[in-house]
């Protein structure tokens, strides 16, 4: 069976896309699937310190399209988890040292003998973007319920119908329940309504993804994190399971809304 | 925000993230669509030039907006005609 390939991506940066693809990538190799992860923010490498795989590199995806290195060779593989492997970006290079046929042939290379090939997306909608986006089979969108990264999805949205790599999946990330109750954050239903795709994951705010990746550890390895519980749960969609939502959204009645707006602030 | 604030945005139901959700969509009809405000505008009144020249329109009340279900985008025009310019009346 040849492997799926993944692109993470979000017109907005900082909105969590290398660690949404770092804990999916956790998630779904937890499950035994062989899982590659390819860092496409060539110049802004990121990737390899949230895994915590950054001293580990010695050629990345320039070497490999240029010829330096073979596809396995750069290959970093997670110790952690039976079959995780990392093809870092370039760190001293732009992204115009790589092509969309590029990725397209490394992508194709890759599929013989992975499962899911995942695609972290640099930040806008130029190259870079385009790059992550040319071999996708999937795509998945990340936002964040605020103004600025929701208007920005929407583009991307936008951009991926025209691609023909439609509809993107969205994923809600950083969602903050007691916010959203209170009136002061759009709720996964009001994003769902202006965005109009399918909805594959919503991760709550956590202060344990800051701590995981100071630790280069995704929160996925930890069964108790809640945020990595929502990545696995975004996994085990990837894989085709019915996996209901978590409850962050229970509607609030009367009393927790007066509650709320007599609540310490 | 202070308690007051709050008292005023859950009374009237104006809560920030309403607000936020109202913008966004006005701001992405024309994001999607590629069509400004002004284009709207100059729409509206080629559009009245037009039916003019056949029929007699109510000119202040003609709508011409953007409207959207999902992501499908529609152009819809509101042109109510002047009384007195049905068949009847004329003949």
């Amino acid at each position: 069976m040849a492997g799926k390939v993944i692109t993470i991506t979000s017109g907005k940066g900082g909105v969590g896309k290398t660690t949404t693809t770092a804990n999916i990538a956790v998630a779904l190799a937890q499950t035994g699937a062989k899982v590659v992860c390819i860092d496409a923010d060539i110049g802004l490498r990121n990737l390899d310190v949230v895994m915590g795989l950054e001293n580990r590199i010695v050629y990345d995806i320039v070497d490999i399209v240029e010829g330096r290195a073979r596809v396995r060779q750069a290959m970093i593989k997670d110790k952690r988890l039976p079959e995780m492997y990392l093809i870092p970006a370039a760190q001293t290079r732009d992204k115009a040292a790589v092509s969309p046929a590029d990725m397209i042939k490394l992508a194709e290379e890759l599929r013989q003998d992975m499962d899911y090939i995942l695609v972290d997306s640099p930040a806008g909608i130029e190259r870079g973007f385009r790059n992550a986006v040319a071999p996708a089979d999937q795509v998945l969108i990340v936002t964040n319920p605020e103004v600025s990264a929701v208007r920005d999805a929407d583009r991307i949205v936008g951009l991926i119908e025209a691609e023909g790599k439609g509809p993107g999946h969205l994923i809600i990330n950083r969602v903050k329940m007691e916010m959203v109750k209170r009136g002061d954050m759009l709720s996964q239903e009001d994003v769902l309504d202006i965005l109009a795709i399918p909805l594959i994951g919503v991760v709550p705010e956590d202060e344990g993804i800051l701590v995981s990746s100071n630790r280069g550890a995704p929160a996925a390895l930890d069964d108790k994190n809640r945020a990595g519980q929502a990545y696995r749960d975004i996994a085990r969609r990837l894989l085709g399971q019915d996996v209901p939502f978590m409850a962050l959204e229970e509607k609030s009645g009367f009393l927790q809304r007066l509650g709320a707006l007599f609540g310490a602030r | 925000m202070t308690w007051w604030e709050r008292l005023i945005g859950w009374t009237s139901g104006t809560s920030s993230a309403a607000s936020a959700k109202e913008r966004l969509q006005l701001v992405l009809i024309h994001d999607r669509t590629d069509v400004t405000p002004a284009t709207i505008e100059l729409i509206k009144d080629e559009i009245i030039a037009v039916i003019q020249k056949h029929v007699a329109i109510d000119a202040g009340q003609v709508e011409v907006a953007l409207t959207q279900d999902k992501r499908e985008n529609r152009l819809v025009a509101n042109i109510p005609l002047l009384e007195g310019t049905s068949r009847r009346r004329r003949r």
